[in-house]
C-alpha cells in the first residue's frame, strides 16, 4: 500500500483540527503546530524517496481504481513541491512562535495556516481535475483568513481585491473544467490527456487551454493579471506574508506545469509561444514596479511576479533543458523569497517600519543580520556560487539553445534589475546611517532578546539551503532532471495512473 | 434546450461582468454570486442534458436499462455550489467589515495598498 501518498495532505488537516479543538490554550496550539510542520517535513521526505525508487506513487482513494475515483499521484515534481511545503512550514511555525501576536493566535491562526498547508498539499498531489479545483478553493478559504487576521484598513482594501480575483479565477477554472468535461467525459488528469490525444476538435481544446492559462495564470500572478498581488500580499502578518510569497503563487506555477505537460502539449505552436511572451512580459513589468517602489515588502511582492516569469519561461520553452531550469527555479525561488519575507520582518521588528526611507542603519549594529539577508538577495539577483544563479544559468541556457534571444535578453536584463533592487534595500535599509526620525532603541540595544533570537532561527536556515544549492548543487539539479524527463514523458505518469489500461 | 441554455449561461456571465465592474462592494459581491452560478449551469449544459432519465440501475441487473443521465455534472455542481457558498458567506462578511473600517462602499477609495 502507498497510503503515505495522502499523509502530508492528512497531517496538516489533523494537525489544524486539533488546533481548533485546544482554541483556548495558545501554548497548546504552539506546540501542535510545530509538530505537525515537522511531521509534514519528515513525512514528504519520506514521500520524495519513495518516488526516487519508484518513480510514481499512485493511491486511488476509496480503491475506486481510476478512472472512476480520485487519485492521488506523487511524481517528482509533486514530490519536491511537497518537501518545499513541509520546509516552509516548519520555517514559519518556527517564526510563528514568536512574532504571531496573541489576538492573531486567538483568531485562530494556527489552524487556517495548517488548513492552508493541507490545501496546497493537496493541489500538488491530486491527479483529479475537478479535486485540483477543490484543494484551491480550501486554500484560499485558508489564505482569506489568514490575510484578514487583525482588520487592519490595508488590509481590508488588500483583501477585496485579493478575494475578488481569486474567485473569478476559480469561476473560469470551474467554466475550463465544466467545457473539458463536456469534450472529454472524464475528470482524471491522465485519462484526459489520452482522450485529449485522441480528439480532433483542436479549436475547442485551444480555447480550454487558454481558459486553465488564465486560470492558473491569475493565481501564479502571471503577466497581466498580477496586480492583485502587490496590492494584498505586504497587507497581512509578515509571517502569512512569508508563507503566500513562498507557496501560493507556486501552486499556480505548478498547476501550469502540470497541466501544460501532461494535458495541453498536442499544439505547443500556439500555447507554449503565448506562455512565451507572457513570462518574457511577467518579467519585465514585475521587476519594473519594483523598481518604482519604497516600501520593504511591496518590493519583495513585485520581485514575486517578475520570478514568476522565470518559471513561465523554462516551462514556456518546452524543452528539457528548459523544463529542469523552471523546476529548479521553483526550489530556489520558495526558499529565497520566504527567507527575505522573514527578514522584513526582523527589520520591522527593530525599526518599527517597512518604509525604506525610515529605516537605516542596521550594519551598523547588526551586521549578522545583514550578511543574513545578503545571501537570500544575492541569490534572488542570480550572483555566483548561490542558489540563484544556477536556477537562472540554466533558464537563460536553454533559452539560447532553443534561438529565443528576445526573451532571453529579457530574462538577463531582469536579473540585473533585480540587483539594482536588491542593492536598494541594501543601500537604504541596511548601509545608511539611522535616520533622525526613525525611533532606534531597540536596534541600538545591542543585545539579541529571547523573541529575536527565535525570529533568526528560520533565517539561518533557509540561508544555509540557499548556500548549499548554490555550493552542492549537483543532487538537486538531478532531482530537477529527473522530474523533468518524467515531465517530458507524461506517457509513464499516464500508465501510472491507469494502469496499462486504455 | 441547449441552445436557451448556453444564452442563459451568457447572459449571466455578462451581468456577473458588469456587476464586478461597478464601483460599489455590494454589486462587487452579487457579481460574485452571478458568476458561480453561471459556471455551474456551464457545467450543466456542456456535460449535456437528458430529460426524465435518472441513473438508476434496476434490481436484478448490473447496468442501467437505456440512456440515462450523466450524474457526475450534477455531483460537480452540488460540490461547487456548497464551496461557493461557503466563499460568498465569507465574502459578505469580508464586505462588511470592510464598510465599518473604511467608512465607504467606493471601490475607488479603496486605492491606499494600489502602487
Amino acid at each position: 500500500m502507498s497510503s503515505f501518498v495522502a499523509l502530508p495532505i492528512v497531517i496538516p488537516l489533523i494537525t489544524g483540527t486539533l488546533c481548533l479543538m485546544t482554541w483556548r490554550s495558545n501554548i497548546m496550539q504552539r506546540i501542535l503546530s510545530m509538530t505537525g510542520a515537522v511531521a509534514l517535513l519528515i513525512s514528504s521526505i519520506i514521500l520524495l524517496m519513495a518516488v526516487r525508487a519508484e518513480g510514481h506513487v499512485v493511491i486511488y482513494m476509496g480503491n475506486w481504481v481510476a478512472p472512476y475515483g480520485i487519485t492521488l499521484v506523487a511524481d517528482m515534481l509533486s514530490a519536491i513541491m511537497v518537501v518545499l511545503t513541509g520546509m516552509m512550514a516548519v520555517a514559519v511555525a518556527i517564526y510563528s512562535l514568536s512574532s504571531a501576536s496573541e489576538a492573531h493566535e486567538r483568531f485562530g491562526y494556527y489552524p487556517l495556516m495548517h488548513l492552508l498547508l493541507a490545501g496546497v498539499a493537496g493541489s500538488f498531489l491530486t491527479g483529479d481535475i475537478f479535486n485540483l479545483y477543490v484543494w484551491f478553493e480550501v486554500m484560499l478559504i485558508a489564505s482569506f483568513g489568514l490575510l484578514v487576521l487583525g482588520g487592519e484598513r490595508a488590509q481590508m482594501e488588500g483583501a477585496v481585491k485579493y478575494v475578488t480575483l481569486n474567485l473569478l479565477s476559480s469561476a473560469i477554472f470551474l467554466s475550463a473544467i465544466g467545457l473539458l468535461y463536456g469534450l472529454v467525459g472524464t475528470l482524471n488528469m491522465a485519462d484526459i490527456a489520452v482522450k485529449l490525444g485522441e480528439a480532433e476538435n483542436t479549436g475547442l481544446i485551444d480555447v480550454i487551454a487558454v481558459m486553465f492559462l488564465v486560470a492558473f495564470g491569475i493565481k501564479a500572478a502571471a503577466f497581466p493579471l498580477f496586480f492583485w498581488l502587490p496590492a494584498s500580499y505586504h497587507t497581512g502578518p509578515v509571517a502569512v506574508s512569508a508563507l503566500f510569497a513562498g507557496l501560493l503563487t507556486k501552486v499556480g506555477v505548478y498547476a501550469l506545469f502540470r497541466v501544460f505537460t501532461l494535458m495541453f502539449n498536442q499544439n505547443p505552436d500556439f500555447t507554449h509561444e503565448l506562455l512565451l511572451w507572457l513570462a518574457a512580459f511577467t518579467m519585465l513589468t514585475g521587476v519594473l514596479g519594483a523598481a518604482a517602489q519604497f516600501e520593504f515588502r511591496r518590493i519583495l511582492s513585485f520581485h514575486i511576479v517578475s520570478q514568476i516569469g522565470y518559471m513561465m519561461l523554462g516551462l514556456a520553452l518546452y524543452t528539457p533543458l528548459a523544463i529542469v531550469g523552471g523546476v529548479f527555479y521553483i526550489m530556489h525561488h520558495i526558499i529565497v523569497k520566504t527567507n527575505l519575507f522573514l527578514i522584513s520582518g526582523i527589520t520591522h521588528r527593530l525599526l518599527g517600519t517597512y518604509d525604506l526611507k525610515k529605516l537605516g542603519g542596521i550594519y551598523k549594529s547588526r551586521p549578522v543580520l545583514s550578511i543574513l539577508f545578503l545571501i537570500p538577495a544575492l541569490s534572488l539577483a542570480g550572483l555566483p556560487p548561490l542558489s540563484g544563479f544556477f536556477a537562472k544559468f540554466i533558464v537563460i541556457r536553454a533559452g539560447i539553445e532553443a534561438g529565443a534571444y528576445v526573451v532571453t535578453g529579457v530574462a538577463l536584463l531582469v536579473g540585473l534589475l533585480t540587483l539594482y533592487s536588491m542593492i536598494k534595500i541594501w543601500a537604504e535599509a541596511f548601509w545608511k546611517p539611522l535616520p533622525a526620525k526613525t525611533d532606534g532603541t531597540v536596534l541600538s540595544e545591542g543585545k539579541t532578546s529571547m523573541p529575536l533570537a527565535i525570529l533568526y532561527i528560520p533565517v539561518i536556515l533557509l540561508a544555509a539551503c540557499t548556500l548549499f544549492i548554490g555550493l552542492n548543487g549537483q543532487p538537486i539539479y538531478e532531482l530537477a532532471e529527473f522530474s523533468a524527463a518524467q515531465l517530458m514523458n507524461p506517457q509513464a505518469y499516464i500508465e501510472a495512473v491507469l494502469g496499462g489500461r486504455p | 434546450m441547449e441552445p436557451i441554455m448556453a444564452i442563459v449561461v451568457g447572459l449571466l456571465y455578462a451581468a456577473a461582468v458588469y456587476m464586478m465592474l461597478r464601483r460599489s462592494i455590494v454589486k462587487l459581491v452579487i457579481g460574485l454570486m452571478l458568476l458561480s452560478n453561471a459556471a455551474n449551469l456551464l457545467i450543466f449544459t456542456s456535460a449535456g442534458i437528458t430529460r426524465g432519465a435518472p441513473p438508476l440501475i434496476p434490481e436484478g441487473m448490473l447496468s442501467p436499462d437505456g440512456v440515462v443521465a450523466d450524474p457526475l455534472p450534477q455531483a460537480l455542481i452540488l460540490t461547487a455550489i456548497v464551496i461557493a457558498f461557503g466563499v460568498l458567506a465569507f465574502a459578505v462578511v469580508l464586505i462588511h467589515r470592510a464598510y465599518n473600517i473604511i467608512h465607504t462602499d467606493n471601490l475607488d477609495h479603496m486605492k491606499d495598498t494600489d502602487t
